[in-house]
């Protein structure tokens, strides 16, 4: 019974303690949950070369909820983009412009190149490309990049491809996107291609 | 039957000859670029250590280009229709339309860039001011930005950028100032092709309030080179060679 007044006062003293600090780890946890996900959110950002494009990018500007932030947290990684500096080579990421099923369909990655059919591993408009697509491979051919080329030939804003057999025919019915007027060069091989598409540009 | 000669009337007396009314030529072309005082950039010579016969001599080629080809008064941000000849398009003719976004080049290399969304797709194409294969230049709408380099428009919303394909040319006045469309643009969000809040690029046409904190623009600030606008060896005053290769083209025009 000695000193307990003071045992009782430090064990409250004790208590009031933990209490306060175990409030306070609640709290701390809960604003660090809050702040690394508004920082997972400032990062998802929309991929430029993505199929979807800018309808992506209202996406996610609109998307505030808790939810929406994840499923965008599944769809898309942060990343950095670079100028343009060779036009498309292995490992870009490309955008199909034809309406075929494999090229409309979505998938979780976007389609790839992993071969350039060309001498040196650049590839410009009218060069056939092989992409990796939704697991599997494919040809396709290269209708319109975003590094700029010669004056009054058209630059694009996204890497445009359109897929095709390995006779050169397209396996899409239409291509909607506008294609450059010097594809018509190689009317040749790629007849049944530029007859498909609805404008030149 | 006499056949009837020429001039004869049916009664066969011979009938005064008149001769056919003058053709009235309007050509509206050529008086509307004259009425203000403009001289197209590329005229200017860039700073340099250049025999000053070299410029003369491409001038005379220009102006010679000039008055096969009206090449019209347009700054950057308005929208021009262009027609250049091209082998592999229908008709051996090719037609864009778009607002022009850079004016670049010096001399006969002068280019500038249109850009347009077609379907959906943004399209850019650089052309030369002096090629021979461009046939016709139009003016639809003739107005100047906040800025003289609209590049961001690339990073900007599409509404931006679009340019109806069946717009009628809007008339803008002879004489007077340009008109500036003072429209500042609203972005996509972040990442932009270039960092467009740094002070290097000195852009004013763009929102900047709604989609940056001032936190970021601050930050931005950090890259200012104030001292650069006291930098005496930058300074290039062109009013002087100006008037003069103004007063020379407007004389070669008109001869």
């Amino acid at each position: 019974m000695h000193a307990s007044p003071a045992n009782l006062f430090s064990s409250l003293v004790f208590s009031s303690l933990l209490l306060s600090c175990l409030v306070l780890s609640c709290l701390v946890l809960s604003c660090l949950l809050l702040s690394c996900l508004l920082l997972s959110s400032h990062k998802v950002q929309p991929l430029r070369n993505s199929n979807k494009g800018p309808s992506m990018a209202l996406i996610s500007r609109s998307c505030s909820g808790f939810l929406a932030q994840l499923s965008s947290l599944t769809h898309h990684k942060a990343f950095s983009v670079s100028a343009a500096t060779a036009a498309i080579q292995k490992m870009t990421r490309v955008r199909v412009v034809d309406n075929s099923p494999l090229g409309s369909t979505p998938w979780h990655r976007a389609p790839r190149v992993i071969h350039v059919y060309t001498k040196n591993g650049v590839g410009k408009v009218g060069d056939r490309v092989l992409l990796a697509i939704k697991g599997g491979k494919k040809k396709a051919l290269i209708v319109g990049h975003k590094m700029p080329g010669k004056r009054m030939n058209p630059r694009f804003d996204s890497n445009n491809v359109v897929l095709i057999e390995d006779n050169g025919n397209p396996t899409g019915t239409r291509i909607k996107v506008p294609l450059p007027t010097h594809l018509r060069e190689m009317e040749g091989d790629y007849s049944k291609l530029l007859a498909i598409a609805s404008r030149f540009v | 039957m006499r056949r009837l000669a020429q001039g004869e009337c049916d009664d066969g007396k011979p009938t005064k000859f008149t001769p056919p009314p003058k053709p009235v030529i309007i050509d509206k072309t050529q008086s509307e670029a004259s009425l203000r005082k403009f001289l197209s950039p590329e005229f200017i010579p860039p700073r340099q250590r250049i025999n000053p016969l070299k410029f003369s001599i491409e001038r005379k080629d220009m102006i010679q280009r000039r008055k096969v080809l009206n090449i019209p008064e347009f700054y950057v941000g308005s929208v021009l229709a262009v027609t250049m000849a091209d082998p592999h398009a229908s008709g051996k003719t090719n037609r864009f339309m778009g607002i022009c976004i850079q004016r670049g080049g010096h001399g006969l290399g002068a280019t500038f860039v249109l850009r347009n969304i077609i379907d959906g797709q943004g399209v850019e194409i650089c052309y030369e001011m002096y090629s021979p294969r461009l046939q016709q230049l139009e003016v639809l709408k003739l107005e100047k930005r906040l800025d003289n380099n609209l590049m961001y428009l690339r990073d900007a919303l599409p509404e931006y950028s679009t340019v109806n394909l069946d717009m009628k040319p809007v008339p803008h006045s002879v004489t007077g100032d340009v008109p500036v469309n003072k429209t500042r643009v609203r972005m996509r969000p972040k990442p932009w092709s270039k960092r467009w809040e740094r002070p290097k690029y000195n852009v004013q046409g763009i929102r900047f309030d709604l989609c940056l904190s001032p936190e970021k623009l601050e930050h931005a600030q950090t890259w200012a080179e104030p001292w650069r606008e006291y930098d005496m060896l930058k300074e290039y005053d062109t009013t002087a060679l100006e008037e003069r290769i103004l007063k020379e083209v407007q004389t070669e025009m008109s001869k």
